[in-house]
């Protein structure tokens, strides 16, 4: 339970350290609506959609990976871990794909195209680059740690007696997906 | 830092464990609390040298305008000033260093709940204080913006600003843990017996600045990391060119800066509240006020941030209610001033080292936290903003108050965690240099800053000459102050009498084991059966 | 001394199950909301609070935070609060300058 606890701590300075980017996002959002809109129109709604579906997807594998373990079945949580790992690569390869798409028409931090656009569209890319890229880092750190509890898993070194490890990992990773829970709407689904 | 001298039978924690064959390897490697406090302590103590060194030649260098530095290099002195004395000193400060040696002890415990993540806060403090002094050597000038790392300046300048930058995130990230350690180990790991409110004083505070170090430095953490993306990839969020806001990064930065500052006092009170009872054979007086207004502090202390912005173009509401709330943080502060006088009052009163410079912590804190009044009001702060009045402000309630609260533990805890008794007589001679040149120094800046003086300026105008030099020469009285503490000590860990377990008649846990304490802490667990401050049944 | 805890609450298959297709409809939901502008001027005060009924529902059964004990769900409290404070306070200031 002490173990628990920390890592709810942790996830509570989580919260504060994408807070801020949710905050400068708020604020310019404010006062630059329209600008807002028309950046978030170059957005590919599909793209984003499907990779919300698969983080949604991979809260239930790696939840249901955990419940397995509680029942002492090592094996269905490691194939549910190993669902839990390729959803998240698929979600960044999607990222990279997206990524690329708009680095090839000239949509990048500083770039001679971004600083043509008007003020709230530089800053509404700018907000799209870093915390997207955040948050894609934070997913790839999770991939990396579930990992290591599917090599745990399959040694049973993670058991029905001992699962605290892989009970944070989950926790860290839902929250991961919480965090893109409220990306996705902000950046895809701006009206 | 090893006694040698001490006799095996004792197995003090400074003994060898035999688990590595390189006695550096056994420290740095080490997961025992008390090491790690006392690893930190020795590094914190040495960034405070260098910082003040750094002090003394700046007010050195304002004896007469311009005498002694160019302005490039003024602006770099007191930006390193700043970052080394608050973000490697401050900071991390009481929790880091008195907070590891004993809250598992005040508790009962063995040991904090993560001790593993507990050595990790420790090299990360490590190489977050190798990064920022990075900065000052490696190619390129060190940082010229001000230990506030101010946007579009710090975004633009060629200074070494990213590796400081870095630097500072990896201090905030140690920081976090240290905090989130603390807050766990008070939850689960008191004794049998010790309910909240039969856990002494100080682990209250400790507990209130863990939640601050949790909530507010990943706020610092994002806005060090907007300024790097700034400075690397262009990312412009407070860039007007681009669309950014310059009085954000104000926002984001006091989001945390302000927190801060309670990470700096909380714990220092704690000390007072725990060295006050003692000296005085008297209960701490509201004991429960007392610990309820550590947490009333960080609340209040979270909403009040925009009081370091009223002249930078904030909307008049937004400043009436930072004003309002700043006045409002000072209701929880009065409440333990009140009750650590009403504790003295009637008191058996011995006035050893400690008790000293806690009634010193006092006496400054007030007049640091009146002044903070006094710039907390709209109108007088239209003046006094970006003076040496505000230079005042903060040095009397951070050096005044947090660092003469470290000074205080220091005597205090001596004995227990050096074995070792320090000299009474050169202890109170240092109080009075460092007392009295504290005074000089830094109520001449009241003084300078209501007539005008800007702080951060390299020269000024003739007419601010005299208190200038008044100044000056109050550092040079503190600076003697601090040496003779300072040597008192250090002579006294080879030299010292031996310590007995309980030299002060204190009643809290860290006096019922040996000093220094061995490597368990405890022989049995103990069992509470009675609150912190026992002391009415002993004067019965 | 150990503070009290939800034993450690074993949730069935089902309702994990069950708490992703309500997840895969509040994102249809999300969705058409913008799409079809249901809501105009409140579209964002609408994906807000659809997305926070989703991290509701993640939070309460994949994260078991419903079978938790107060002290965490006081303390996540906090922690939400404090960010609300501090982007509040900001808009203060932002909004009527």
């Amino acid at each position: 339970m002490g173990k628990k606890m920390g890592m709810w701590f942790f996830l509570f300075t989580e919260i504060l350290f994408f807070g801020g980017m949710f905050l400068l996002y708020s604020i310019y959002r404010y006062k630059y609506s329209q600008d807002f809109h028309s950046g978030a129109a170059e957005e590919n709604i599909i793209l984003g959609t499907i990779n919300t579906v698969i983080l949604l997807t991979s809260s239930l594998t790696i939840a249901l990976s955990i419940a397995a373990v509680k029942k002492g079945k090592n094996i269905p949580s490691s194939l549910l871990q190993g669902a839990t790992i390729l959803m998240g690569v698929t979600f960044l390869v999607i990222k990279y794909f997206e990524w690329t798409a708009k680095i090839n028409i000239g949509i990048y931090p500083d770039s001679p195209v971004l600083l043509k656009l008007a003020k709230g569209e530089i800053l509404f890319f700018g907000l799209y680059y870093v915390m997207t890229g955040l948050h894609g880092l934070h997913v790839l750190v999770g991939v990396v740690v579930i990992s290591f509890m599917l090599h745990f898993t399959r040694r049973e070194t993670i058991n029905r007696d001992n699962y605290a490890r892989l009970e944070n990992t989950g926790l860290y990773w839902h929250f991961v997906d919480i965090v893109w829970i409220y990306l996705y709407p902000l950046f895809y689904l701006i009206t | 830092m090893t006694l040698r001298s001490e006799p095996a039978a004792t197995a003090s924690f400074y003994g060898r464990t035999g688990k590595y064959r390189w006695i550096i390897a056994e420290w740095m490697m080490s997961t025992d609390h008390k090491r790690i406090g006392v690893m930190y302590l020795m590094a914190l103590l040495s960034f405070f040298s260098v910082g003040v060194v750094l002090g003394f030649t700046i007010r050195l260098s304002l004896l007469s305008p311009g005498w002694l530095m160019s302005q490039q290099t003024y602006n770099e002195f007191f930006t390193l000033h700043g970052v080394i004395q608050i973000f490697l000193f401050i900071i991390p400060g009481i929790p880091v260093a008195f907070g590891n040696i004993f809250l598992p002890i005040l508790i009962g415990a063995q040991d904090v709940a993560f001790p593993r993540i507990n050595r990790l806060s420790w090299w990360l403090y490590v190489t977050g204080a190798i990064l920022v002094l990075l900065s000052v050597f490696v190619k390129g000038s060190p940082p010229d913006t001000g230990w506030t790392f101010y946007a579009p300046y710090s975004v633009q300048t060629p200074a070494n600003v990213s590796i400081a930058v870095m630097g500072v995130f990896v201090l905030g990230f140690s920081s976090i843990l240290t905090g989130l350690n603390f807050v766990t180990t008070i939850h689960r790991m008191r004794a049998p017996g010790m309910g909240w409110f039969r856990m002494p004083a100080f682990p209250w505070t400790l507990y209130a600045t863990g939640w601050v170090q949790m909530l507010a430095t990943p706020v610092l953490a994002i806005t060090l990391l907007f300024i790097f993306l700034g400075r690397f990839f262009g990312v412009g969020f407070f860039d007007p060119t681009k669309g950014g806001d310059p009085i954000l990064y104000e926002h984001l930065f006091w989001m945390y800066s302000h927190p801060a500052v309670y990470i700096m006092v909380l714990p220092a009170m704690g000390i007072i509240s725990e060295i006050v009872p003692v000296f005085s054979r008297r209960a701490l007086f509201g004991y429960a006020a007392v610990c309820m207004s550590a947490l009333g502090i960080a609340v209040v202390g979270y909403a009040v941030w925009g009081h370091h912005m009223f002249t930078s173009g904030m909307s008049d509401t937004a400043r009436v209610i930072f004003s309002f709330v700043s006045f409002l943080v000072a209701v929880p502060s009065g409440v333990k001033i009140f009750n650590w006088v009403s504790t003295l009052y009637k008191g058996s009163i011995e006035v050893d080292a400690p008790l000293l410079f806690a009634l010193s912590f006092i006496f400054l804190f007030s007049i640091g936290g009146l002044t903070g009044l006094i710039i907390g009001a709209l109108a007088p702060n239209l003046h006094l903003h970006g003076t040496y009045f505000i230079v005042g402000h903060f040095h009397y309630v951070m050096f005044g108050g947090a660092g003469f609260s470290i000074i205080a533990g220091l005597h205090y805890w001596f004995p227990k965690i050096t074995g070792r008794m320090y000299s009474e007589k050169f202890a109170k001679i240092g109080w009075l240099n460092l007392f009295v040149g504290f005074n000089i120094l830094y109520f001449s800046m009241f003084i300078l800053g209501f007539q005008g003086m800007p702080r951060r300026y390299f020269d000024y105008p003739s007419q601010y000459h005299t208190n200038h030099v008044i100044s000056t020469m109050g550092s040079w009285f503190l600076a003697i102050g601090l040496i003779i503490i300072f040597a008192n000590l250090i002579r006294s860990i080879f030299k010292g009498e031996k310590a007995p377990a309980n030299p002060w008649g204190g009643k809290t846990l860290e006096w019922t084991i040996p000093s220094p304490p061995s490597h368990g802490n405890f022989d049995k667990m103990p069992v509470i059966t009675r609150g912190a401050y026992p002391y009415e049944e002993e004067a019965r | 001394m150990e503070e009290k805890y939800a034993k450690d609450h074993a949730v069935a298959t089902s309702t994990y199950t069950a708490v992703w297709l309500a997840l895969l409809i509040l994102l249809a939901g999300t969705i058409a909301v913008a799409k079809l502008r249901l809501l105009a001027q409140f579209s964002v005060l609408g994906s807000l609070l659809i997305a926070s009924a989703k991290t509701g529902l993640v939070l309460a059964f994949f994260m078991h935070l419903k079978y938790e004990g107060r002290f965490l769900k006081a303390m996540l409290t906090v922690a939400v609060a404090a960010l609300t404070l501090l982007i509040g306070l900001t808009f203060v200031d932002v909004w009527l300058r």
